[in-house]
């Protein structure tokens, strides 16, 4: 469990900052904080993982607080994955990128390859080992990151608009691999995303503004409240917004359309 | 005529000598002066950004030529002309633009350009504040532009190029990174531009409801070659799109849910969710 208390931090300017924040994430549960540019979003998942530290209030994993002399322990089991896939790739190739990582927890090298084989097939890309990294897609960079954090074993994958600079099909392989990772290997996640129907398959989700946590719950309650949405820049997703503007005329009387509508979201 | 490639090849050199990577092939593109919106889609790697860096002579052909109004650029250097005028003429908001603001004040480096192409300091300021209006950031233009949101970096960065008045715009993934409400923000602003002004705006982007909703024109690069170039209802309703690797728009995908579950007949001339009400509305009284 991941508590997050009361907790602020502010750069110089006024932009993405967090001002006082408290919310927890349960263990093998889904989070996604979505919100505006600047609404301190990426700032949280900084403060996560201990790249700033918090100015007031604590992160708590399982009880134990995140400073100076626990870092090194708890980074070892949280992941994150980055925006931009080139600034993330340390080694000359694939191998030796998720080896990196390995090395820095002395991992015995009787072991490396072994994990290396397993979490490079788990997210497909076993047969890429000795490739460079400019010869990989976006996708493909972003999910030798993941095998990287896998091989590590860490419970909580953090993952910092992972998809924004993707393309569609990158976008749906890391969303599917982010799918697979929450259900069948019970990873706690956590997605910052602007990417409504990413954020709709979560289980909790927060919305951030000005650095103000403004709402929190389940994505249907979430996406409920278009004025919430709207006043953090957001909207709903596309399934969901059609059933809002088709209910607001005359059409909600027709029960065959609006049923079908829900099928439809139902199904995204 | 505002922009005309002929046989145009693009090699980029390779690792090693006598290698090279292909970037685009036999590309024939023209693209008019005024009143086009055109997308150009396709997956990462098929050669967008190498083509629409050809449309502003940020590149030369390896082979063919390409037309920019009235200057014809070669493969060969020393064969080409001055490029200030192709520079004016064509503007180019490139990806993430905001990484290249750097003067002190917006308003500076709103000015930067114009200055650049010989407008007096009176004329360059007297621009920079028309299109700080027109953007809605007027009232930062004295602000460092290293202290601003990501929407708005992003808009001051697109009004330093709007400041000297291009004849055609070019746009590389101008949503790209945008929150929703800054993504339909800088959408509705070249969408207006190109309605009032008739300007040509030619776009890349991944995203198909944009596509679908604003463009007139898409052009489909497949492995480096034009694959499709035509209008946006034919390229969704055949296997094209497929073929391509793009996704059907949102409006699309739910019409096709809707017509196969209860028998409608719902058209693609249909661009927006507004646009679905409306004929579900008209089929739901006639029904």
């Amino acid at each position: 469990m991941i508590e997050f208390k009361n907790v602020k931090f502010s750069y110089n300017t006024k932009d993405r900052a967090v001002k006082d924040v408290s919310f927890s994430v349960a263990d093998h549960e889904w989070l996604s904080i979505i919100g505006h540019n600047g609404s301190g979003k990426s700032t949280i998942a900084k403060l996560l993982v201990g790249l700033i530290e918090p100015q007031a209030g604590e992160i708590l994993y399982d009880g134990v607080k995140l400073e100076e002399k626990t870092i090194n322990d708890i980074r070892h089991k949280v992941g994150i994955v980055f925006q931009n896939p080139d600034n993330q790739f340390v080694g000359y190739n694939v191998l030796y990128d998720i080896a990196f990582g390995l090395e820095n927890k002395q991992v015995p090298r009787s072991e490396m390859l072994e994990l290396i084989h397993k979490y490079t097939k788990l997210v497909d890309m076993e047969e890429y080992l000795s490739r460079e990294p400019e010869t990989l897609s976006g996708g493909q960079k972003q999910r030798v990151a993941i095998a990287g954090i896998l091989a590590m074993n860490c419970d909580i994958v953090i993952l910092d608009e992972a998809t924004s600079m993707l393309d569609p099909e990158g976008t749906e392989e890391i969303i599917a691999l982010i799918e697979e990772l929450h259900t069948k290997y019970n990873k706690t996640i956590i997605t910052i995303t602007h990417d409504l129907n990413l954020a709709l398959k979560s289980d909790h989700i927060l919305v951030m503004k000005e650095g103000h946590l403004i709402k929190e719950g389940k994505p249907e309650d979430i996406f409920e409240e278009r004025d919430i949405l709207l006043s953090s820049n957001l909207d709903m997703p596309f399934s969901l917004k059609a059933i809002y503007e088709v209910s607001k005329t005359e059409l909600n009387n027709n029960k065959e359309l609006m049923d079908a509508l829900w099928e439809y979201r139902s199904k995204m | 005529m505002g922009i005309s490639f002929k046989n145009v090849d693009h090699y980029y050199p390779g690792v090693k000598r006598k290698e090279y990577t292909i970037a685009l092939e036999n590309i024939n593109l023209d693209i008019n002066e005024k009143n086009e919106f055109i997308a150009i889609v396709g997956k990462t790697g098929s050669g967008k950004s190498t083509l629409m860096q050809h449309m502003n002579a940020l590149m030369l052909p390896t082979k063919g030529t390409v037309q920019i109004f009235d200057d014809i650029i070669t493969p060969k250097k020393n064969k080409n002309p001055k490029l200030k005028s192709v520079r004016k003429r064509v503007g180019f908001v490139f990806q993430f633009p905001e990484y290249q603001l750097f003067e002190e004040t917006v308003l500076k480096d709103i000015m930067f350009a114009p200055l650049n192409f010989g407008f007096t300091k009176e004329e360059a300021e007297a621009k920079a504040k028309e299109v700080a209006k027109l953007l809605g950031i007027e009232k930062i233009l004295n602000k460092s532009p290293f202290n601003l949101s990501g929407g708005q970096m992003r808009k001051a960065a697109i009004a330093g190029i709007l400041s000297y008045d291009p004849d055609i715009l070019l746009l590389d993934e101008p949503t790209r990174g945008l929150d929703p409400k800054g993504a339909k923000d800088i959408m509705e602003l070249f969408y207006n531009i190109h309605k009032q002004t008739g300007k040509t705006i030619i776009l890349i982007t991944h995203d198909m409801d944009i596509v679908y909703q604003y463009a007139t024109r898409v052009v489909v690069l497949n492995e480096s070659y034009i694959n499709y170039d035509g209008n946006k209802e034919d390229l969704f309703k055949t296997n094209l799109y497929n073929e391509n690797h793009l996704v059907k728009p949102n409006v699309l995908q739910l019409i096709d849910y809707l017509n196969e579950k209860l028998g409608y007949s719902i058209d693609y001339n249909t661009y927006t969710l507004e646009d679905l009400i409306e004929k579900l509305k008209e089929v739901s009284n006639n029904g």
